[in-house]
């Protein structure tokens, strides 16, 4: 909280001419895309290509606004949306709980990692025949794949955040005395928070991921949809339109989750903080 | 008073790490324990703790044996081992949990200006120097009000000066309480400057060499002759620990050589 400026060289002028470089940086790494978008347009308006394979900037403008003002994009981003809330939220809840009790209960780690290890060797895109045997093509089979997806990267986080605790702090835990609660709940919860947070962001990262494919199995509405209906009948710009809102989505998505999480590590010593001072 | 019947500790692998240890220590005395590395001052330290338990022997503090972990002793180690994720005023009350808000927050603030850092409460642990972080880390063992403190080569990571501070540090908060100390140290001004008794030890397995009491007023004058006698009567009887040591070996190392031979 209050400690971002304590000393003075914090609140003095370093952080400036950092910030134009990055800028100048964000400049740099613009001048390609942008460049190829404008080239694409020009060659478009001169006549000197066609534009069907590839349209240019203004066609998927005119798409996009097209799909956000008869509402139809709504519905499709609301659906996939949902679809990655859902997903995440199951995987990342059995991640994080299995993860952690793996990781402080060496029986049960022993039970039950080498299985989980084995699972995770199947690309997880292989299990979508199954699930649709199982579970039908509609919502439960989609996110089942979701949830599963985000598991893996959120259990092997959470189980490697639990066993590399520093014995040290969970030995300050023994010295006052905590109860096992007041040593998960006081000392192991904090000491693992930074990891787990980071294995949350790769895991809604891959439900990003795993909503598209859930969605090519047999949707009539979502973005991955949209991609299979721009496909099927011929139309670049819709699947262009879609995968546009997939990224901006996708990080706008991860960028709440670094937002939301953010106050929970400023004690953090390591390069992200110092970064911000 | 905390007393030590000759208490030992085997590790598991049948490692000898103490042998028969006997102690007594009056209530607020002051124990500088020495000797070299691996002669179980760290084991021994931990037993008084009650993070380890003897193989043998037992350890009582006012009569009452410990078994575990007990609010009447504090550890402090050689690294602070501050939470990271905790103020500094929250490290020290994190032993208070039980205690009201208010009544927290004024035993933390007794603490924090009685280790000389009132102003730094609000400071994240990355934020201090070595030497405060160490003596935020007494204060969090201090807040508990134990009878016993052990300090396990508490300054040994820190510079000349500040240890020498710290030194001061130290008396002056055991002036207020008196808690029993034990100080294991690698640093023979260290055990003249704070010790009532220097106790030395030797290893293999690890013993009480000798030891001897330090009759000297305080606060004590680092450049005073008695104290240089002090220092160098701790001097030699290390020198002492260790020739037994190369002595008791030394048929060993013989074998050794005759089998290349
Ligand atoms: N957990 C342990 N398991 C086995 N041996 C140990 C353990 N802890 C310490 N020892 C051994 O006990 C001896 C004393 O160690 P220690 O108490 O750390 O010595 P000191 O603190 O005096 O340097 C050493 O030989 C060390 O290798
Ligand atoms: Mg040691």
């Amino acid at each position: 909280m209050a400690v971002e400026a304590t000393t003075p060289e914090n609140a003095s002028a370093p952080g400036a001419p950092r910030r134009s470089s990055r800028f100048s940086g964000l400049a740099i790494g613009l001048l390609l895309p942008v460049g190829l978008a404008i080239a694409l347009e020009i060659a478009v308006r001169m006549g000197w290509a066609q534009g069907r394979l590839l349209p240019p900037p203004s066609k998927i403008y005119a798409t996009l606004a097209e799909l956000m003002a008869s509402g139809e994009w709504f519905r499709h981003a609301a659906a996939t949306m949902l679809r990655v809330a859902l997903g995440f939220g199951i995987g990342a809840v059995i991640g994080i709980v299995v993860g952690a009790i793996s990781g402080s209960l060496p029986f049960f780690r022993k039970l039950v990692d080498p299985t989980i290890q084995a699972l995770r060797a199947v690309p997880s895109i292989a299990w979508v025949p199954l699930f649709i045997l199982w579970l039908g093509i509609f919502e439960s089979s989609k996110i089942t794949l979701i949830a599963v997806g985000v598991f893996f990267p959120v259990y092997l986080g959470v189980l490697g955040a639990v066993l590399s605790v520093d014995r040290k702090i969970i030995e300050v835990g023994r010295v006052f005395r905590l109860s096992k609660v007041d040593l998960a709940r006081r000392i192991m919860l904090p000491a693992t928070l930074p990891a787990t947070i980071l294995a949350l962001r790769s895991g809604l990262g891959l439900g990003w991921m795993f909503v598209v494919a859930a969605e090519f199995m047999g949707a009539s509405e979502g973005l991955g949809f949209l991609l299979v209906d721009g496909q099927q009948v011929g139309r670049p710009d819709l699947i262009i339109a879609a995968l546009l809102s997939f990224a901006v989505l996708g990080f706008l998505t991860d960028w709440l989750l670094d937002l939301a999480t953010r106050p929970l590590l400023v004690w953090r010593d390591d390069l992200s903080t110092s970064e911000r001072q | 008073m905390l007393e030590l019947k000759s208490v030992s500790r085997v590790f598991p692998g049948g490692q000898q790490a103490l042998s028969d240890i006997n102690l007594e220590i009056p209530q607020g005395g002051i124990v500088a324990l020495v000797g070299g590395s691996g002669c179980g001052k760290t084991t021994l330290l931990r037993l008084i703790a009650g993070l380890d338990r003897p193989s043998a022997g037992t350890i009582a503090v006012d009569g009452s044996v410990i078994s575990g972990p007990s609010e009447e002793v504090g550890i402090i180690f050689q690294e602070p081992r501050l939470l990271p994720w905790l103020s500094v005023e929250e490290n020290i009350g994190f032993p208070l949990a039980h205690l009201s808000k208010d009544e927290r927050r004024e035993r933390v603030d007794r603490a924090l200006l009685r280790v000389g850092l009132g102003g730094l409460g609000k400071r994240w642990p990355r934020e201090l120097s070595g030497g405060q972080a160490q003596r935020v880390s007494i204060a969090r063992s201090l807040v508990a009000r134990p009878k016993v403190l052990l300090l396990d080569e508490p300054f040994s990571a820190l510079d000349a000066f500040t240890r020498a501070s710290l030194h001061d540090h130290l008396i002056a908060l055991w002036e207020a309480e008196r808690p029993t100390l034990v100080i294991v140290t690698h640093d023979v001004e260290e055990a003249a400057i704070l010790g009532d008794r220097v106790v030395v030890m030797q290893p293999h397995p690890g013993r009480i060499f000798t030891e001897f009491r330090v009759n000297l007023p305080r606060p004590r004058d680092r450049l005073d002759d008695a104290f240089h006698d002090t220092k160098r009567q701790i001097l030699k009887a290390l020198d002492g620990s260790l020739a037994t040591q190369q002595a008791n070996a030394k048929p060993a190392s013989s074998d050794a050589a005759a089998f290349w031979w």
